[in-house]
């Protein structure tokens, strides 16, 4: 039997934001529909809705990020929530507090939503399993789990820009066995039933059983990205070269890095797109990167309108289910 | 009756000379503190099922002098202190576990000696072997001898103290295992830590052949795990869990099978967890080496879809692997192939628990699930009651070399009396061990343990 | 709900709006405004005002306001399940700006639109034009140009319904809340 899913309530409600696995098409596709209205907030002139005033939402971050950190403080902040920031990575854990410690100690300030980045896989359940009611939990990216913002928002580019899912060719390129968001974007691509999911790696960088994730696999870069609509790099980690999965940037490049001329075998129209930060040179060169059928910096501004939605929907849950204890 | 499959009897290498005989070596690890007085007892009505004896009918026991007295008939003019009946009941030697940790000394956060072997005596274990990666490490004589004195003391179980195989277990020297045996160790083991120089690998079965110790191995291969904490399959791959592939097993397994022929050593390997390793076995076991095999009773029970949700009660070393490796195993459990099945109980603090799955502290707490997990094989046809009782009473006794398991008269009366009907639910009111770390906390189980008796005393009384 | 009934045709209606044109020209002639901006709000208001944006004549695109973000009951049902993006075509700073509703009766939905298009900027003037004003106001907020009001035997009991359906037809729905 499994396990109840602990991100909905009884009603099937968005209650915690942990991954994509086990969400149906319809509330992924509302998601995306929410995402929507959230994208004009930003062309307002006060860049501001006061859905979530007076909520206090706490960014915990176990793992150093910039730039996941801060679109998701623009993103309560546009909801106008109080935000407060954690660098964990460098302060408590260090001190032998653990996990549940610093959540207990957050709770007892009253926060309202905790968003949580950490170096292992499950952590954003184990939170999720042990906050106080009422308080939801969004994971901004769990080890090599999940990171469910990312993948929604790369849907939701490709969406705008090709429409229908069930035609497309979507093909994801590089560390697959290490990215989160590999994992997220292949749980929502099976969701939304794209047309065919191709992932291209050398052996050492794919999991076991890769076709399990939904995939056909390729270790030809051309042949990978053959007829593609769209084209997704992943961003590799410099450890993997420690780590003998790889022999060296340099190879990597030569094998798996797009440039204009591999890409030409994917469809004229196709977009490329890279969760950032990009190592040039690696995992694409410049050209590409910088090119007509990039939208790399698109999905950083479509990050901020999916992270609100998702936000404003988890919030919205507990809102009522407050509702719901008081009338009872 | 069917006649129950015992393991490959564990014996010297033919061709190779007699091992030197230790002298001063206690035949039995005691049991029950000296000074008690055991009653003369009778146990009638029961199903007696003693596999060393062939043995699976109805037939009262009678015990006096903590050893059985007689088996069927009453001797003339034998007059017991108290009758057990045990009318629906199965009656069978006291079960042995080749690897339960204790925690004591060291980590008595996790439990203690007295708390776990209470545990065990709940569970129908009266002799359990304990592997030495204790704090301090069992390498000495005097931490084998701490422990044997606790556990006397406690009087609930018999506790084999598993010898050090390398000083430290840090894989590089050996440890004095002459020693270690006179103080009671039957068996070296090197518990979870690697060997990584074979050389030293080779040395220590070659010394440990000599006075014909059994080394028990748990084949893992560190560079291979890695830093892995689950099966490397589908599962991890979803999951995004560090995996831990087949061969992190298979290619320890394979080199120590090697070194074990190279030595001649007498080689018991601990918790198989895939098919392709009883492949191996059963190779080198066909090749005439002297090599015998576990598992965890888990391992037969659970499979790596256990950890959907992060189940952290799940995370588990050797790691739970796929449907097809479980059904292999309960193959070869049933064949014999694999002659033992351990709890390999590992209590925690609740805290071990509490943490992303990848943080948490492997292992559960299995004493007093032995039984039920055994008997639900049972129940699904997998095992036959006399082979599953074999597996943890007979088998485990050839591997530690000892004179237990068996309800023959002249034994000692380490026994278990169980109800296979009785019913009930893993909870705070009947569990014992400090380690409440099961994945089968709340769920319900049949068969349940009513007298464990150990040198004919009783140490467990089911309350009703 | 059950038990609608219509309580005004499309006909019926289109007069009613015809006649709000006609009002509205007349206040804004009266105030010198030549370029206002309309603009309805999601759903009802965007029906009503396309037809007022056609009867004025009026060059600048319809603007259309979806005010879910600023409802004062998030807190109390969570986001709201039709969503909509707003979409404002022109900046409002320094505009006159004509708003646009079906039904005034609270006043929290005017007062969130309010509050959502002075987000946008900061415009010169609000006016506000709804089709349909019943009682039960809960905040000082009043019409400059109303088509019709509900009679008020009708509006004794608030928990009447009031609805406009169309687009096309449009219909006003009178329902009874059961139990």
């Amino acid at each position: 039997m499994p396990p109840p899913n602990i991100q909905l309530d009884d009603q099937g409600h968005l209650k915690h934001f942990l991954t994509l696995e086990g969400l149906s098409r319809e509330l992924l596709i509302k998601i995306l529909d929410k995402t929507e209205g959230f994208l004009g907030v930003a062309r307002q002139a006060v860049k501001k809705v006061p859905l979530c005033r007076g909520k206090t939402v706490a960014n915990l971050f176990f793992e150093t990020s910039t730039r996941t950190r801060t679109t998701f403080e623009l993103a309560a902040k546009r909801l106008s929530a109080d935000v407060l920031t954690l660098n964990i990575a460098a302060s408590s854990t260090s001190k032998g507090e653990t996990l549940l410690d610093t959540l207990r100690n957050l709770e007892a300030m009253h926060v309202d939503m905790f968003v949580v980045r950490h170096a292992e896989s499950g952590a954003a359940h184990f939170i999720a399993q042990h906050v106080a009611p009422g308080v939801s939990v969004i994971n901004a990216g769990d080890g090599r789990h999940s990171h469910p913002t990312q993948g929604m928002l790369d849907m939701f580019t490709i969406r705008r820009h090709k429409g229908d899912f069930s035609r497309l060719t979507v093909a994801i390129v590089g560390d697959i066995l290490h990215s989160r968001v590999a994992r997220s974007q292949l749980a929502a691509l099976r969701t939304l039933g794209a047309g065919e999911v191709r992932i291209i790696a050398p052996r050492t960088l794919l999991p076991a059983e890769p076709e399990s994730l939904g995939a056909r696999v390729f270790h030809d870069l051309r042949e990978g990205v053959r007829d593609a609509d769209v084209v997704i790099m992943l961003r590799l980690q410099r450890e993997r070269m420690r780590g003998a999965m790889l022999p060296s940037e340099h190879e990597y490049f030569q094998l798996f890095g797009l440039t204009e001329e591999r890409l030409a075998t994917a469809k004229p129209d196709a977009i490329v797109m890279h969760p950032g930060p990009i190592n040039r040179g690696v995992e694409m060169d410049s050209q590409v990167a910088d090119g007509p059928r990039s939208v790399i910096l698109e999905q950083v501004s479509n990050g901020i309108a999916v992270r609100m939605a998702v936000m404003a929907l988890c919030i919205g849950t507990q809102n009522r289910l407050a509702q719901v204890d008081a009338h009872d | 009756m069917t006649e129950t499959t015992l393991g490959t009897p564990a014996g010297p290498a033919p061709g190779l000379a007699p091992s030197i005989a230790l002298g001063n070596l206690p035949s039995l690890p005691p049991g029950i503190a000296s000074g008690e007085v055991a009653g003369r007892l009778s146990i009638r009505h029961g199903r007696l099922i003693d596999p060393a004896n062939g043995i699976d009918a109805l037939l009262d026991l009678h015990i006096a002098d903590g050893k059985v007295l007689a088996v069927g008939e009453a001797p003339a003019g034998f007059a017991p202190d108290r009758v057990l009946d045990a009318t629906g009941q199965v009656v069978c030697p006291g079960f042995i576990d080749l690897c339960a940790r204790l925690r004591e000394p060291g980590q008595e956060h996790k439990g203690t000696i007295a708390s776990e072997t209470a545990a065990a005596a709940a569970g129908g274990i009266t002799s359990l072997c304990c592997p030495p990666d204790t704090a301090p490490i069992i390498d000495t004589p005097a931490v084998a001898q701490l422990i044997t004195r606790t556990a006397k003391q406690a009087g609930k179980a018999r506790v084999v103290p598993a010898g050090a195989l390398t000083h430290g277990l840090a894989g590089e020297q050996l440890s004095e295992m002459a020693t270690l045996r006179q103080a009671g160790c039957a068996v070296m083991c090197q518990a979870e830590r690697p060997i990584i120089n074979t050389q030293v690998l080779r040395r220590a079965m070659e010394y440990a052949a000599t006075f014909g110790l059994t080394v028990i191995m748990r084949p893992e291969n560190p560079f291979l795990r890695d830093n892995g904490c689950a099966h490397e399959g589908r599962i991890s791959a979803r999951l995004g869990l560090p995996g831990i592939p087949e061969a992190a097993e298979t290619v320890a397994l394979a080199r120590d099978l090697e070194v074990a022929k190279q030595t001649g050593a007498r080689v018991h390997f601990r918790a198989l967890s895939c098919a392709r390793s009883l492949e191996k076995l059963a190779a080198a076991q066909a090749r005439g080496i002297a090599v015998s095999a576990d598992v965890s009773a888990h391992q037969l029970i659970l499979t790596e879809d256990d950890l959907e949700g992060f189940n952290s009660q799940c995370h588990l070393n050797p790691p739970l692997r796929t449907a097809a490796d479980r059904d292999a195993l309960r193959e070869a459990v049933r064949t014999g192939l694999v002659s033992a099945v351990c709890s390999d109980h590992q209590p925690h603090e609740p805290d071990a628990k509490l943490a992303p799955f990848p943080s948490t502290a492997p292992g559960m707490a299995a004493l007093e699930t032995l039984l039920p997990l055994l008997l639900r094989l049972v129940a699904a046809g997998v095992l036959d009651l006399p082979t599953a009782i074999a597996r943890v009473t007979s088998g485990p006794a050839a591997i530690l070399g000892l004179p237990l398991g068996n309800l023959a008269p002249g034994q000692a009366a380490d026994l278990c009396v169980f109800d296979p009907e009785a019913k009930w639910r893993v909870g705070p009111k009947t569990w014992l061990s400090q380690g409440r770390n099961t994945p089968f906390w709340g769920e319900r189980f049949k068969g349940r343990v009513t007298w464990t008796l150990l040198g004919g005393q009783i140490v467990h009384e089911r309350r009703r | 709900m059950s038990a609608t009934e219509i309580y005004a045709d499309a006909a019926a209606l289109e007069a009613v709006i015809a006649r709000m044109g006609t009002a509205l020209q007349d206040k804004l002639t009266q105030r010198g405004i030549i370029d206002p901006l309309m603009v309805g709000i999601h759903t009802g208001g965007v029906w009503v005002a396309e037809r007022l944006h056609r009867i004025l004549m009026l060059d600048e695109p319809l603007g259309v306001l979806d005010i879910s973000f600023y409802r004062d009951d998030f807190s109390r049902i969570g986001l709201h399940p039709q969503v909509r993006p707003s979409h404002l075509p022109v900046e409002v700073d320094d505009r006159h700006l004509i708003l646009v509703d079906d039904v005034l009766q609270t006043g929290r939905t005017i007062r969130a639109a309010l509050n959502s298009l002075f987000d946008y900027g900061r415009p010169a003037s609000v006016m506000l034009a709804v089709l349909v004003r019943r009682g039960w106001r809960e905040l000082p907020i009043a019409a400059d140009v109303t088509g019709l009001d509900l009679k008020q035997e009708l509006d004794r009991d608030g928990s009447l319904q009031v609805k406009l359906t169309g687009p096309d037809p449009l219909a006003l729905v009178l329902g009874h809340r059961q139990g």
